[in-house]
């Protein structure tokens, strides 16, 4: 009898790309249940706009580059770098500021680098700093989480919707009428007014650890975060670099002079420390490859959010952070290659 | 009794996959035997090293056990004809090679009789030989390892003398999916492994050898801690390791046990320490005890493509079509059929081919499930995780896509044992072993260039060096002959002169 002849080894892979891109989407999902009941239905249409330019932009890009677009659509690896933009964005954000941001992320920090798996800088936070650099005034506009005030005038669907369409407010609202301070935005000021982080602390916007609503969302992006763990989808050395990196100046800074300095857990439960931490550092491309190196990558993105956000201009650092640690993957993966099982140790390193 | 094997916890491996065994569709026989096939087809090379010379001719009558082929260099193992017939052709035939599709192969019409040759001799007292003179008898037997590497194992052993060794260490642990054939060898042989052992221990004149077992085989275990009990040999101890692949590689299964490294491109006796595969040891007591050389092996034949899984002893040389008719023939759904396990085994296209002494397991599969399309790497840095190397096998996969011999020799492309557990869990299904394979072939051709470029190099150097000697001997000749010719004198110089012109004259 005659057979079909095939490669060593005669058995079917154990991980698939689309199927670990479906996890991260499915982690992100009580995240972002959390986030629209916060901050309202703006989410939804920023992942919708994002995902449509996401996606359009790499069918573009793949025909350009004469390749067929369904290979690199059916990965999903586009919808998670929308997901992502689409997080970091305020829940009130213009069509053409998401859609600038997903364009440069897929078009110039993914395809022009190569596409899937050849890309320096994590597609998502390249976007994002894109449109931060290019559209500040939409950026710091955040409307405030649900919490309880009566005086709040929230936006219904419709007006969300008209506004991420046209960018413009019902007409008798006005943008300080709708928009908070965001809990490391009222920090930030109220630290440069020379208030106490006490003081600061007793806001209505802000929560247990971080903000109303924000610390909520956390929680469920560290429930996701270590769901993805379980999946094995991620590992924990990313994470907790981060972890590591973010709360450890934080606490001594803390513990040598609490009254102007907020406290590690503020800094973890603010902003995007946590969707970092979990799903944005975790990105594998743009990451190092070793687990040694991952926690010194990821070590160096908290310290960096943390520099960031006490000596630095931008008020979360996040994106900034991600990037330059992106920069220092080469660098990293060359001082933390492992030793050879059967090599000395000094020999195999560079 | 399996608490008297103690689960050490001495070494750890680094990575490995624990993979979905498959073994039990063909644990539920015991060791069948099937009858003798009408043919049967010895392979010239079923060994490292090299290939043996025939000592028969065609037409020519063969017994069962007569020495066939004679391996003429210092590698080598012979081949023994493994039933009674007549040598019908000596030639190309398909086989499940590492070198090719075909080699040469003898092929013998049994008569049905088996009848033995009457040459050997009584039993060898092992016991009471020096350890040299056992090695010597070994190495008659035509044994190999036959955990799939078939290196001789004479060889090994008298290699194995020369180095300051510790232990023997006795392969049990058959770590690769489907495959029973050590495990019901120790299931139904655990004397004859314990016997083994203490050959063994006897030719290299050792106190230690332990025999390894992954924890997954039970039966195995209580029956070799019978035997152990039983003989009470206190130089043995059994060893249960936990159940992970490749944990039976030789490398790997040194490290679990001891705690060593075997040294990149060295060997376990580098590091005192002697592997050989528990089926290896039956086959050294066998020779030794009944006389009988390796003219038979156990062998697994499983997979959804067959209809009775099991594990036959057959006879080298039978065809994999007779075995699979034993087993009941194949299912409906058979479409490949790899000689080996499921991860390093190697697909052949036809079951013409003959079972050798390496073939530890024959599978027939259905399809594989589709891995999909190859994708970009991610990066997300599995492999490495697995790897029982610690190799990083997506910067391998760079440098290999970028043919970069620098630094895949400094990333370590020659320590990959080929396990397959990157490819395994690659999200993005990228044939990291086959891209390694080739990679390596391409490296030891570049090697083999350079090795003939400098001897090029050298010999035309040599060739002008002596050229130049030549060259300054003769200056320096001719120099001291003028010279000795001006002290002479006018008449000398005449005297010359005139028997030079005789000489011409003549």
């Amino acid at each position: 009898m005659e057979f079909e002849h095939r490669e060593a080894p005669h058995m079917a892979p154990t991980a698939d790309v689309a199927t670990m891109m479906q996890q991260v989407l499915l982690a992100l999902v009580p995240a972002a249940v959390a986030h629209v009941w916060f901050f309202g239905p703006g989410l939804i249409f920023n992942l919708l706009i994002a995902t449509a330019a996401c996606v359009g932009g790499e069918a573009l890009m793949m025909r350009l580059r004469g390749r067929p677009p369904v290979r690199a659509l059916s990965d999903y690896s586009a919808l998670v770098t929308a997901a992502l933009l689409a997080f970091a964005l305020p829940s009130l954000t213009p069509w053409w500021v998401t859609a600038t941001g997903a364009l440069f992320g897929i078009i110039v920090a993914k395809h022009l680098y190569g596409g899937l798996g050849f890309n320096i800088f994590n597609p998502a936070m390249a976007g994002y700093v894109v449109v931060l650099v290019a559209f500040p005034m939409h950026l710091n506009l955040w409307v405030a989480p649900r919490m309880g005030d009566i005086d709040y005038q929230f936006l219904s669907v419709l007006q969300t919707l008209t506004y991420t369409l046209t960018g413009s407010l019902p007409d008798a609202l006005t943008y300080d009428e709708i928009s908070r301070a965001t809990p490391l935005d009222a920090m930030k000021s109220g630290l440069n007014d020379m208030r106490t982080t006490v003081e600061i602390r007793s806001l209505p916007i802000m929560g247990d650890f971080g903000g109303v609503g924000w610390e909520w969302i956390g929680n469920f992006i560290a429930i996701g975060g270590f769901w993805l763990m379980i999946r094995r989808v991620i590992r924990w050395h990313i994470p907790v670099g981060v972890g590591v990196g973010l709360l450890i100046p934080a606490g001594i800074m803390w513990l040598a002079s609490p009254g102007t300095e907020p406290s590690p857990g503020f800094h973890m439960f603010s902003g995007a420390a946590l969707m970092c931490a979990f799903f944005i550092a975790t990105d594998p491309v743009s990451a190092a490859a070793s687990p040694k190196g991952r926690l010194i990558y990821g070590a160096g993105i908290g310290f960096l959010i943390y520099a960031i956000r006490t000596w630095g201009a931008d008020v979360d650092g996040v994106a900034f952070a991600v990037l330059m640690m992106n920069m220092a993957v080469p660098a990293i993966d060359r001082i933390t290659r492992p030793r050879i099982v059967g090599h000395r140790r000094d020999a195999g390193a560079p | 009794m399996p608490g008297a094997a103690a689960t050490y916890d001495l070494g750890k491996l680094h990575g490995g996959l624990r993979l979905d065994a498959r073994k039990s569709q063909a644990t539920g026989l015991p060791i069948q035997s099937p009858p003798l096939p009408d043919q049967l087809v010895l392979p010239l090379e079923q060994h490292v090293g090299d290939p043996a010379q025939p000592l028969v001719g065609i037409g020519e009558r063969v017994l069962k056990g007569q020495l066939l082929a004679e391996s003429p260099g210092t590698l080598g193992a012979p081949v023994h004809a493994s039933s009674s017939g007549k040598v019908v052709a000596i030639g190309p035939w398909p086989v499940a090679g590492r070198r090719g599709d075909t080699a040469p192969c003898i092929v013998i019409e049994c008569d049905g009789d088996d009848q033995a040759v009457e040459s050997w001799e009584e039993p060898i007292p092992y016991a009471e030989l020096p350890g040299d003179t056992v090695l010597r008898k070994i190495l008659q037997g035509g044994i190999v390892g036959l955990g799939g590497a078939v290196y001789p194992t004479a060889q090994k052993l008298m290699q194995a003398v020369s180095c300051d060794l510790d232990y023997i260490i006795l392969n049990g642990a058959e770590c690769e999916p489907y495959i029973s054939c050590d495990d019901m060898l120790m299931r139904e042989r655990a004397h004859d492994v314990v016997g083994g052992a203490q050959i063994l221990l006897r030719a290299l004149e050792l106190d230690h050898a332990f025999i390894v077992v992954e924890s997954d085989k039970p039966e195995a275990i209580q029956q070799l801690a019978t035997a152990m009990t039983e003989v009470g040999d206190e130089r043995l101890s059994l060893k249960q390791i936990p159940t992970i692949y490749p944990s039976g590689g030789e490398d790997q299964l040194v490290q679990l046990v001891t705690n060593r490294e075997v040294p990149s491109g060295g060997l376990p006796t580098d590091i005192g320490c002697l592997v050989q595969n528990v089926g290896t040891a039956v086959a050294i007591h066998d020779w030794l005890n009944n006389r009988e050389p390796l003219i038979s092996r156990i062998t697994t034949i499983t997979g959804d493509g067959i209809a009775n899984p099991m594990n036959v002893r057959a006879r080298i040389g039978t065809t994999i079509d007779d075995i699979a008719r034993f087993a009941g023939g194949y299912t409906k759904s058979a479409r490949h059929l790899v000689i080996g396990g499921p991860m390093t085994g190697k697909s052949v296209s036809t079951d013409r081919v003959p079972l050798v002494k390496a073939t530890n397991c024959i599978l027939v599969m259905s399809d594989v499930p589709a891995a999909g399309p190859e994708l970009p790497c991610i990066r997300c840095g599995d492999c490495a995780a697995v790897c029982p190397v610690r190799l990083l096998p997506q910067q391998l996969f760079w440098y290999a896509c970028a043919d970069d011999e620098t630094q895949l020799r400094d990333h370590g492309l020659t320590d990959c044992i080929e396990c397959g557990c990157c490819d395994l869990v690659c999200p993005s299904h990228i044939p990291l072993t086959y891209d390694f394979r080739m990679a390596k072939a391409r490296i030891r051709e570049l090697d083999d260039e350079k090795a003939r470029a400098e001897r090029a190099r050298r010999r035309f150097e040599a060739r002008n060096e002596r050229l130049q000697r030549e060259q300054r001997e003769r200056e320096v000749e001719l120099a001291r002959q003028k010279d000795q010719a001006r002290k002479a004198g006018p008449d000398a110089i005449a005297e010359i002169m005139k028997r030079r012109r005789r000489d011409d004259g003549d």
